[in-house]
């Protein structure tokens, strides 16, 4: 009972500390910006004033009139490919996020308090990950899986869960030399129950802060795959795809510009938020967190 | 020298592991390399097949493959490609330079910029200067790199035409002698000064373009590493016995942030290594980037491998050498 008011207001001290973080303007434009992206994916059925894919004879048509963005070079409305683009972009790379989350964090925390052999192996191929640039690898397992958004994630999984792993795993190591942590396993608790409640805890809000900085550059590789002609296949109304639509339309530029400042804003509005939560953590957690943000 | 050695010696064993790593991957594959050799009618051909998998000792057990791929490849051999049927060595060769050339363009103008904004921004810090400094940055990390390289080129070359689009060189210019393979280091070295200010023309979009994200991504770290430098004792007291302000700030506090500033560089250029392969595309830059892109969508496993290799190994030759940069500059690391 006590303890369970305890953990209570541990949990409230700890959400009070986060939340000055969201008052200043960086982190309200952020939380603005990303919002209404959220809400433009949400109903984009209903805003896109015509079928994404549905293509016309008006082609190329510059923006304005009953075109907003103009139309692209089968004649399909930018702007409604821009706003269904919403639906794709944002939740893979949250899907992403959350997936390298609990992948490198289950084994950054098994690495961490287990030690020894298990550690090695798991930390060892994070250093091999970590030994080619992100893209490059992404992009020889997407080619080898073959081109689709699926694969596409899969390999920025591959590539993406290494830099939880690490960062989980010095959390671990730290938090479980602490003396409540030694006083719950003498008493009895099982590896999995120390890890659940005493060091989970512990490791919370730094692993958290790297999702949501790791959310913009998410979107951003997975845009420059599918730019590449690796991610998304055509019809879809893909961001990335669409800016590569554009590369051979000079004349045309906005079909490339649209989805372009799509990517840029959304993009933007994460790093604002990450950026603002990393602020609310202790500059020392703030180096761990930083260990990889590309 | 004992610390050296330690470092040197890791990575070596990780350049083994990534040999190991490039090897896997193009074998753990599902997609046939062999029918994205041949294509899809001589694939069909069993004959056809079989001697494909025995000239390219396909049908070798896996280990063995591994070792004769490791021999080959400590002798500077990485194999044929399947697509051009040149050896990839050479093709290596000619792309290595492009990109370093463009990527070491990137950094020294990242370096300093990166590094003069944050330090700006750490000693002007909660102030109006320092929270513009830190928008323009993250602005600076949420720019889809292709797009830019677009932007850029659209507004600079298409538009204006003050830059050149693409390529190294001019059509009409003839690379210099080879000596190092960056055209700006050969075409001093020959005395072409006409060539030096084209290669130098050339660089100027795509080095930019890249450098942005690296920009922004040494400004936050620059600051912070200010920061936590600043709140030392030693600064303090090297202020407080009445030290020039300049004096501190270069000789104590700069000194002092160097190490995880020089950590970032190595990450740094690993991320422009991968901006290479989006703004290569873009400016019909024949370096790594656009090679490694090639290789992937065709599956030419030998080149597939051979930009592992490259990119793995310059990888690691680089966090050496941070790391050997680390004793230099900070006498502590030499002793843990």
């Amino acid at each position: 009972m006590s303890a369970d008011i305890l953990t209570q207001r541990a949990k409230r001290r700890r959400w009070l500390k986060i939340a000055p973080a969201f008052r200043t303007p960086l982190a309200i434009t952020g939380i603005t910006i990303a919002a209404l992206w959220v809400l433009i994916a949400i109903f984009a059925p209903i805003l896109a004033p015509f079928d994404p894919l549905a293509q016309d004879f008006d082609r190329l048509m510059p923006p304005g009139g009953e075109h907003l963005f103009g139309t692209d070079a089968v004649g399909r409305d930018v702007l409604s490919r821009v706003i269904s683009g919403a639906r794709i972009s944002m939740p893979l790379a949250l899907a992403l996020v959350v997936a390298s989350m609990v992948v490198g964090g289950t084994l950054g925390a098994i690495a961490g308090y287990f030690g020894r052999a298990v550690d090695e192996i798991i930390m060892r191929i994070a250093d091999l990950v970590f030994a080619f640039p992100t893209i490059i690898l992404a992009m020889v397992i997407t080619a080898a899986l073959g081109p689709s958004l699926t694969n596409a994630v899969i390999a920025m999984l591959i590539v993406s869960w290494p830099a939880y792993a690490r960062v989980t795993r010095s959390l671990v190591i730290s938090a479980r030399r602490q003396e409540y942590v030694v006083a719950g396993r003498l008493l009895g608790n099982s590896p999995f129950t120390t890890l659940r409640r005493d060091i989970l805890p512990n490791v919370l809000s730094p692993v958290f802060v790297l999702a949501m900085l790791d959310v913009g550059t998410a979107i951003l590789l997975l845009a420059g795959l599918s730019f590449l002609g690796l991610g998304a296949t055509p019809p879809l109304p893909d961001w990335g795809a669409m800016v590569s639509d554009g590369v051979q339309q000079f004349s045309a530029w906005w079909i490339a510009a649209f989805p372009g400042l799509a990517i840029f804003t959304v993009v933007m509005a994460f790093n604002f938020i990450g950026d603002s939560l990393r602020d609310s953590l202790d500059p020392r957690a703030q180096d761990a967190v930083q260990g990889r943000a590309m | 020298m004992r610390y050296v050695a330690i470092r040197l010696g890791l990575s070596v064993l990780l350049m083994f592991g990534v040999t190991v790593v490039t090897f896997i991957l193009t074998n753990l594959v599902p997609a046939d390399p062999v029918q994205a050799a041949l294509g899809e009618q001589a694939a069909a051909d069993p004959s056809i097949v079989a001697k494909f998998r025995a000239d390219n000792g396909l049908d070798q057990p896996l280990v063995a493959q591994y070792f004769t791929y490791l021999n080959n490849v400590l002798h500077g051999n990485f194999g044929v490609s399947t697509q051009t049927r040149m050896p990839v060595a050479d093709e290596l060769a000619s792309a290595v330079p492009a990109t370093i050339e463009l990527a070491l363009a990137a950094i020294v103008f990242s370096t300093l910029i990166g590094i003069g904004l944050g330090l700006w921004a750490a000693l002007k810090q909660r102030t109006i200067i320092d929270q513009v400094i830190r928008v323009v940055s993250l602005i600076g990390l949420s720019w889809p790199t292709f797009w830019l390289a677009l932007v850029v080129y659209y507004v600079f070359f298409f538009v204006l035409g003050v830059f050149p689009g693409s390529g190294r060189l001019d059509p009409v210019s003839i690379a210099p002698p080879q000596v190092t393979g960056l055209y700006t280091v050969d075409s001093l070295i020959a005395g072409q000064w006409g060539t030096f200010w084209d290669a130098v023309y050339h660089l100027v979009l795509p080095a930019s373009v890249l450098a942005l994200y690296t920009i922004g991504l040494l400004t936050r770290f620059a600051r912070s590493a200010v920061l936590e430098v600043l709140d030392l004792d030693y600064v303090k007291a090297a202020t407080a016995k009445g030290l020039p302000r300049r004096t501190v700030v270069f000789g104590y506090v700069l000194r002092g942030a160097l190490v995880p500033i020089i950590t970032v560089l190595g990450l740094a250029f690993g991320a422009l290594l991968s901006g290479t392969v989006l703004v290569e595309k873009v400016y019909s830059w024949h370096g790594l980037g656009e090679y490694s892109f090639a290789a992937a969508t065709k599956l030419d496993l030998p080149a597939i491998m051979g930009v592992g290799l490259i990119v793995g190994f310059v990888y690691i030759g680089l966090n050496f050498l941070v790391d050997v940069l680390y004793g230099v500059i900070d006498p502590r690391v030499r002793v843990a």
